[in-house]
This record gives C-alpha cells, structure tokens and sequence, in this order.
C-alpha cells in the first residue's frame, strides 16, 4: 500500500438491507487519494458519493472489499481523529456560541483552555469569522453559519477534510464566494480534502482529481484528473481548459445515467 | 403604547373572563342556597319575598355554594388576621402541603430523569420498563394513597415523608415522558457529529443530549410541580392528617364547613399558579443563558 495515499479503497461494495430488499450503494470502488489531493465526488442522488465519504468517515460499515485511512482500518482512524467533518447542514449546537461551538471537539479531545482559545482564533481567521465568535448560531447567515462549521473542523488536528454538499444550501453568488475562499484555505492549510458536489462547476473549479459516480448501482464511472494550475482565480471558469474538463464530466454524468424516463 | 397593549391584549380579555365568571358565581349562589331560606320560613310558617330572599342567600353560614365574597372574606380572615403558626391559619396549612409537595417534586423530578437515561441508554430498559411507567400512572391514585400511607406507616414513616411519595409517584411520570423524548431530540446528524469526534457516550450526553432535553425538561416540570401538590393534597386525605390543605378540606367536609373548602381550594389553586410560575422564569432564565432568541 502507498504510503502517501491518504484513502484506499480497493472493490467496496456496500449493501443497505431495507424493508424493500437490498439495496446496493456502492460497487466494486476502486479509488486512492494521495495526501494533498482536492478530490471532489460528483453524481446525481442516489449514487452513493456521500454513503462513500460516510464510509471514509466510519459512519457506514463497507460489505465488501477494503478501505483503508492513513493506512489504518476508518475505525481506527476515527479512534485517532483523523479527520474533520463538514455536513450539509451547519448543524451547529444554538446552545453554543461560534466560539463555543469551534471549542466542542476541542473540549471532548482534552486540549488545555490556553491552547482552545489559540486555536478557536487561529480558525475564526481562518474562515473569516473574526468578531463573530460570541454570537449565537441564530444570529449568522446561512453561509457564515457554514463557514464556522468549516472552523469547527479545522480546529483540531486532522489532514484530512471530509465535506459532504457543504455548501449546496446557498445562493450560487455565496458559494462562488466560499468556493474561492476554501481553495485560499486549502493552498494554506495543505490539507487532502474530499468533497462530495451535484455541482459541475465547482467541481471542476475546486479539484484535482474529480470522480464521476452513476446510480444503481452507485459506482465510479470516471476519474479525472485535472490539468488546471492549483492557483485559481474565479475567472478560470471561463477559460477553455476548464470548460474542456467541465464537458468531460458531464459526459461521464451521462455515460453513467441510467434515468429510465 | 406598550402599555396600551398590555391593558388591551392581555388585560382585559383577563378581567371580562374574571367578571363573567364572578357574575355566573353569584347567580349559581341565589339558585342554590334559595330552597334552603324557603324551607326555613315555610317552618316558621310565614312566606318570603324574592327581594328578601336575595340577602340571605349570601350570608348563610353552611351555604350549598358559597358567595365570592364570603369565600374571600374566609381567605383574608384565615391569612391576614390568623398568625402564621396558628392551626387556624391556611397560611400554615398551605405550608405544611406544599413542603411535601416540593420534596416530592424534587424526587420524582431525580428519579424521572434517572428513568429517562436508563432508558435512552439501554435498550432492555427501553422495552421492559416504558410499560410499567405507563402501567403505574392507570392505578387510581387515591386507591393506592391510603395504602402508601398505611404500609410506610408500619415500618415506623410518617408525617412529610409518605406524603410527598405520593407526590413522587405521581410527578415522576411526566417527567420520564418529557426526557425521554428530550434526550432522543437531537438530530442524527448531531449524533453523527459526536461520533466523528470518536466521544464517549458520557460527552455525548453532557454535551448534546442534556441541552438539547431542557426544554422538554421544563415542559414536563411545569405539569410535575403541579400534580406534585395534587399528590401532596390526595396523602393528606386517608390519614385524617391534622394539618395540610388536605385535612381542611376533610374537616371541611366533615363539618359541612363550605367556606372553609372553597377557601383551601383557592389556596391551593393559588400555590400551584406560584409553583407553575416559578418554574416557567427558571425555564426562561435558563433558555436565555443558552442563547434562545430574545
């Protein structure tokens, strides 16, 4: 096994027992994702992109074939807090200020209250949040709310960001904005990010390798790698190479699409 | 402005219901103590007019219903001109109730929420002990009331003690209810959050579980306190206790004293309208220290 490779999967299979039968979620992935790697997930619902990082994340349990996270089995990764999660929603605790809510995994991971407040800083610069962290989650937009979910998960000490449609609640102009700033966020952290997206565009925008999933079975149809430099400003979308690796990833959509209409 | 509203929204649908009430009160007073002063002079062998009925019916001393004024004439009397530590006094009845009302209150509020966790955390105690709980609130409590007092009686308790059992048998249940459903109401991705963050189920339950149940807590406690004072009144009953707003209204009934009970009724009424309002300022004082909008 590659010691650089941050996730291996080698033939996951994933079954769901139902009321209604089996159902399969995921079959024969083969994937890596070496350390550093932006590798986003596209497909349409029901393809299995957010089941696969909710396997990364040892919130599912593979029926078949191995997965292995920093070499490890999840489990034990999990064990070792070798990763961050960003849901789709916030799902901030409204109990708990910003500040409050970034300190949560801190405070279960024992770190000393000297070393929160650094890190709560350190984080809430991070995502742009300075002078928010006293206020309720109820007093933030929707976005902002996103992006201190974002902080939560940088907080402590883990390589790798796992992000399922962080930000697939927000207006399109929001997202642009939080798109580029979580590609500043990457390039300064140097962390391996896998993100899960129905976004072509941001997809394309973000990653460095993209994987196409298809329904039914959920399943890799296609793995891109990107060509585009790692510096990107927001007007890179409308260069030809973008759009290039853009219609490479709608063809793969729907190659895989087996929507019977 | 803000005054206007409160006189307009609040106040005066209050008072109109109030007056209604007081109004029906009185009508119901004349209907029902009327036979009696008819009966009297149809004895004395001499008849009566409606006009001479009328204050008479509001000044008896064993009435069928009595008038709102003598009611509160009663309270006033046995409240303001009684000491407190005077056996005539409702202020000293309504204490000795309501300090085992608050004990047990304060047990069955413990023993609902240890309930509640044992059940939230194992399953065995989910499928086996829910039906009990449920099973326990079908038993009429003033059947088993006077079995509670009587047993414990014999292994040497009595006095505040069975009472406010009585109290604890009867609050717990809400509160089992209310935390049950409090400590399940975070949502799965909550959960999956905590689980991401590898933490013990002890974090996770002081950290997500138990906020997230404080409003069902208090919900629940505002029913608990004031069935509390129900247990309370009901363990007073069977024993012919001496003292407590429980043995005024058995005295009361004894003696035909009408006053005397619709008397201790509004006393209780009135000390679980506190306790009820009590609880609701430690709901909000404790929703504003966790951040609920204003």
């Amino acid at each position: 096994m590659d010691s650089a490779s941050v996730v291996c999967a080698q033939n996951l299979g994933l079954t769901f027992g139902t009321a209604d039968g089996p159902v399969v979620a995921l079959s024969n992935v083969d994937l890596t994702v070496d350390k550093g790697d932006f590798v986003s997930f596209i497909g349409p619902s029901g393809c299995g992109k957010t089941t696969f990082l909710r396997v990364i994340a040892d919130l599912e349990k593979v029926t078949s074939g191995t997965i292995t996270v920093n070499g490890m089995t999840p489990e034990e990764a999990r064990h070792k807090r070798a990763y961050g999660y960003v849901f789709q929603a916030a799902a901030l605790y409204p109990w708990r200020t910003i500040e409050k809510n970034i300190a949560l995994p801190l405070e279960i991971m024992g770190y000393s209250g000297a070393e929160q407040k650094e890190r709560i800083a350190r984080t809430l610069e991070l995502v742009n949040l300075e002078g928010f962290g006293k206020k309720y989650p109820w007093q933030l937009s929707g976005g902002m709310q996103q992006r201190a979910s974002i902080a939560r998960a940088l907080a402590f000490d883990a390589d790798l960001l796992l992000m399922d449609e962080p930000f697939g609640a927000l207006d399109e102009i929001v997202r642009d904005h939080l798109n580029e700033q979580l590609l500043k966020l990457w390039a300064r952290t140097n962390k391996t990010i896998c993100f899960v997206t129905h976004s072509i565009p941001e997809a394309v925008y973000l990653s460095t390798k993209i994987v196409v999933m298809s329904p039914r079975p959920g399943r890799v149809t296609d793995i891109i790698e990107s060509t585009l430099p790692r510096e990107r400003p927001l007007d890179i979308r409308e260069s030809p190479e973008f759009l290039e690796i853009a219609h490479r990833v709608r063809e793969g959509l729907r190659a895989g699409h087996s929507y019977e209409v | 402005m803000d005054r206007e509203n409160f006189v307009l929204d609040r106040l005066l649908p209050v008072a109109t219901v109030v007056l209604a009430l007081v109004a029906i009160w009185y009508v119901a007073a004349v209907f029902l103590n009327a036979p009696f002063e008819r009966d009297t002079a149809a004895r004395a062998g001499t008849t009566i007019t409606f006009t001479e009925i009328l204050p008479k019916t509001m000044a008896q001393e064993r009435p069928v219903l009595p008038a709102p004024h003598q009611v509160m004439a009663e309270l006033w009397d046995t409240t303001v001109n009684k000491a407190v530590t005077s056996k005539r006094s409702l202020v000293y009845h309504a204490w000795v109730t309501l300090s085992a009302t608050l004990l047990g209150f304060a047990m069955g509020t413990v023993l609902g929420i240890l309930l509640a966790i044992g059940i939230v955390h194992n399953k065995a105690m989910d499928r086996s002990l829910m039906p009990w709980v449920i099973a326990s609130q079908t038993i009429p409590i003033l059947a088993i009331a006077p079995m509670i007092i009587v047993v414990l009686n014999a292994v040497g308790l009595s006095g505040l003690l069975p009472k406010a059992l009585i109290s604890t048998y009867l609050s717990f249940f809400p509160v089992v209810v209310g935390m049950v459903k409090g400590l399940r109401s975070p949502e799965q991705i909550q959960l999956d959050l905590m689980h991401t963050y590898n933490a013990s189920s002890a974090q996770t339950f002081w950290k997500l579980r138990w906020p997230s149940s404080m409003p069902y807590l208090f919900t629940s406690l505002k029913v608990a306190v004031a069935i509390s004072l129900v247990g309370a009144i009901v363990g007073e009953l069977p024993t012919g206790a001496v003292a407590g707003l429980g043995a005024r209204l058995l005295a009361g009934s004894y003696y035909g004293q009408t006053v005397q009970i619709w008397a201790a009724l509004f006393m209780a009424a009135a000390v679980a309208a506190l306790l009820v309002i009590i609880v609701g300022i430690a709901h909000s004082a404790v929703l504003r220290r966790m951040g609920a909008r204003a």
